[in-house]
């Protein structure tokens, strides 16, 4: 009896958080349907109305979606590539190879990762200004591409999961190192890749700082930066229905991914934590 | 008989050109961030002594920036309002991911993944959409809290405008509410790395859930919540996206009575967002970067001395 009662009171303290955790998702997609005029009113509307489509015509009027859209794609795609590309191979250079200098290399890499990057931000912006990588996505794809933290991640990665004697076979074999690593290494390294893409897509998805300094034009805009722009429009004034739907749209690929393969997210983005 | 294990200069160039390979595929971690992580942060450094508005020559003027910015009430203030939204934050981030990842971790529950998934919601969400919806919610008059305040039968509370003191409360919550999933998923990590020998002898004691809870899973997983305190201080003095769009998205001088400007904020205002002050805001980073450097080394400070106890 007293079992089942704090059972009870336990799935009651679960169940409140998570009403508080999904209430601002519900809100979002009500208010998506709904006009300006019903969400500024009182009371709020806290069920669904039919005005998603002409919410949707606003925005595409308002603001260039579709191209903030394809910019973050690019953006957080190519991002990711490249990370995956200079991870792995750093990773796995860390971990397989034994050469002269290693693990001093490799304490440097370790000791980069506990510097605030905050420090350099002023001279980083002027640096991007004099590459003219102002309004360009090379400032957002190449500086952090082979960052520390993913070498590290990888290098666990190769030490667990890749067996030496497969890369002594395919040395006997006569395959060159380029080979070796493309050929055989990266398809045992794909989960890896998932893992790590992930928290690397998402991290640089949902980035707005880097991209609010360096995009300054609105062809330009990703998508978390063509929102602060719609919410900050001092001629427009802001549309509340058809920013709440652009915000929808805005987290919604990441949340369908999400909700498909919350493991490999969650494993992915706290990996760095626990693997420790 | 095995050759001594002493390198001469002939066989150590012979290794490293062996192994050839192996520095090109960690070269570019090295020349990229030499040349965006290295180069910044020390000429950031230099500039903070110097008075630059990035046009014309810079000129050398020592301490005067650090002066300057230690004498100006608007960055204690900046700083006080980072601190105290990250301070209280930190007691529901800590303790709510705490109890949530116990239990969870009790195999009381049916479905923990699910708990999980919603948690973890927040983490994988653009906080910009996020805080356009929560910047509704916190609505004077539409707002859905507000709503349910007046429910209950209390007056509605004006965020965002009035004194400002509701400014801060505001972010904490939208703060708490970021980052409650990532802490959890990560003690619950921890602690399935707990021998379940441990809990059964401590019940076998006699000890109940509280008991277990303060004194073994807490102590056990000291070195995770080290790990999680030391991101969460970086994180709250870099504390910028959240307040920035809760309160509009368009100014850097947090709302109604500068009560909701973070640090963060102050360095974006003088540089290079707001003004050009370039030396200046350098010398703000700096000042950033050594209080998260001193706060880091208190929270590993005090972590080991009460594992000394």
């Amino acid at each position: 009896m007293n079992r089942t009662l704090s059972k009870i009171f336990l799935y009651l303290c679960l169940l409140i958080v998570a009403a508080f955790m999904l209430l601002p998702f519900y809100w979002m997609i009500v208010l998506s349907t709904h006009t300006t005029h019903e969400i500024i009113q009182y009371p709020p509307p806290l069920w669904f109305g039919n005005n998603l489509s002409a919410n949707l015509q606003t925005m595409m009027g308002a603001v260039p979606v579709v191209r903030s859209f394809a910019n973050s794609v690019i953006v957080s795609g190519s991002f990711t590539m490249l990370v995956l590309l200079f991870c792995s191979m750093g990773g796995y250079a860390f971990a397989m190879y034994m050469f002269p200098g290693r693990d001093l290399l490799f304490g440097v890499l370790i000791v980069t990762m506990m510097i605030p990057w905050t420090a350099g931000i002023i001279p980083w912006f002027f640096m991007m200004s004099r590459f003219g990588w102002i309004n360009n996505f090379l400032a957002l794809i190449i500086p952090n591409s082979a960052n520390a933290f993913g070498i590290f991640w990888m290098r666990q990665y190769c030490r667990n999961n890749v067996p030496h004697s497969l890369i002594d076979a395919a040395k006997i074999d006569g395959l060159s190192e380029w080979l070796i690593f493309f050929k055989i290494i990266a398809p045992i390294l794909v989960p890896g890749f998932a893992a790590l893409g992930i928290m690397m897509f998402v991290n640089s998805w949902n980035d707005f700082m880097q991209p609010m300094l360096i995009l300054r034009d609105d062809k330009m805009h990703t998508l978390p930066i063509m929102l602060k722009y719609m919410l900050g429009d001092p001629q427009r004034g802001t549309d509340m229905g058809s920013l709440i739907t652009a915000s929808t749209l805005a987290i919604l690929p990441i949340l369908v991914a999400f909700l498909a393969a919350s493991r490999y997210f969650m494993s992915g983005l706290t990996a760095g934590a626990v693997k420790e | 008989m095995k050759p001594p294990k002493v390198l001469r200069a002939e066989p150590l160039l012979k290794e490293i050109r062996r192994n050839r390979v192996a520095y090109a595929y960690i070269a570019p971690f090295y020349i990229l961030f030499a040349i965006f992580g290295l180069f910044p942060i020390v000429s950031g450094f230099l500039i903070s002594f110097f008075r630059w508005d990035g046009l014309s020559p810079m000129k050398f003027t020592a301490f005067r920036n650090y002066v300057s910015l230690f004498q100006d009430p608007l960055f204690w203030k900046s700083l006080g309002n980072t601190f105290y939204v990250g301070l209280i934050a930190h007691v529901f981030i800590l303790l709510g991911g705490l109890v949530l990842a116990y239990i969870l971790n009790t195999k009381l529950i049916k479905y923990p993944n699910i708990f999980k998934t919603i948690y973890f919601l927040p983490m994988v969400t653009s906080a910009v959409a996020t805080g356009i919806v929560f910047k509704a919610m916190f609505g004077m008059n539409a707002g859905i809290i507000n709503l349910f305040i007046s429910s209950l039968g209390f007056g509605k509370i004006d965020w965002w405008g009035g004194t400002g003191a509701y400014i801060k409360p505001a972010i904490i919550i939208m703060f708490s509410w970021k980052w409650i999933g990532w802490n959890m998923v990560i003690y619950l990590a921890g602690m399935q790395g707990i021998s379940t020998d441990i809990y059964e002898a401590a019940t076998i004691d006699g000890a109940n859930h509280i008991q277990v809870f303060f004194r073994i899973t807490i102590p056990l997983l000291r070195p995770i919540i080290l790990f999680t305190l030391i991101q969460s201080t970086i994180g709250t003095l870099n504390l910028f996206t959240e307040p920035f769009i809760l309160l509009g998205g368009g100014s850097l001088l947090g709302g109604t009575g500068n009560q909701g400007m973070t640090v963060m904020m102050y360095l974006l205002n003088k540089a290079p967002y707001g003004n050009n002050h370039y030396g200046y805001a350098s010398a703000t980073a700096y000042v950033m970067c050594s209080i998260i450097i001193i706060a880091s080394l208190i929270n590993m400070k005090i972590t080991e001395r009460r594992e000394g106890k």
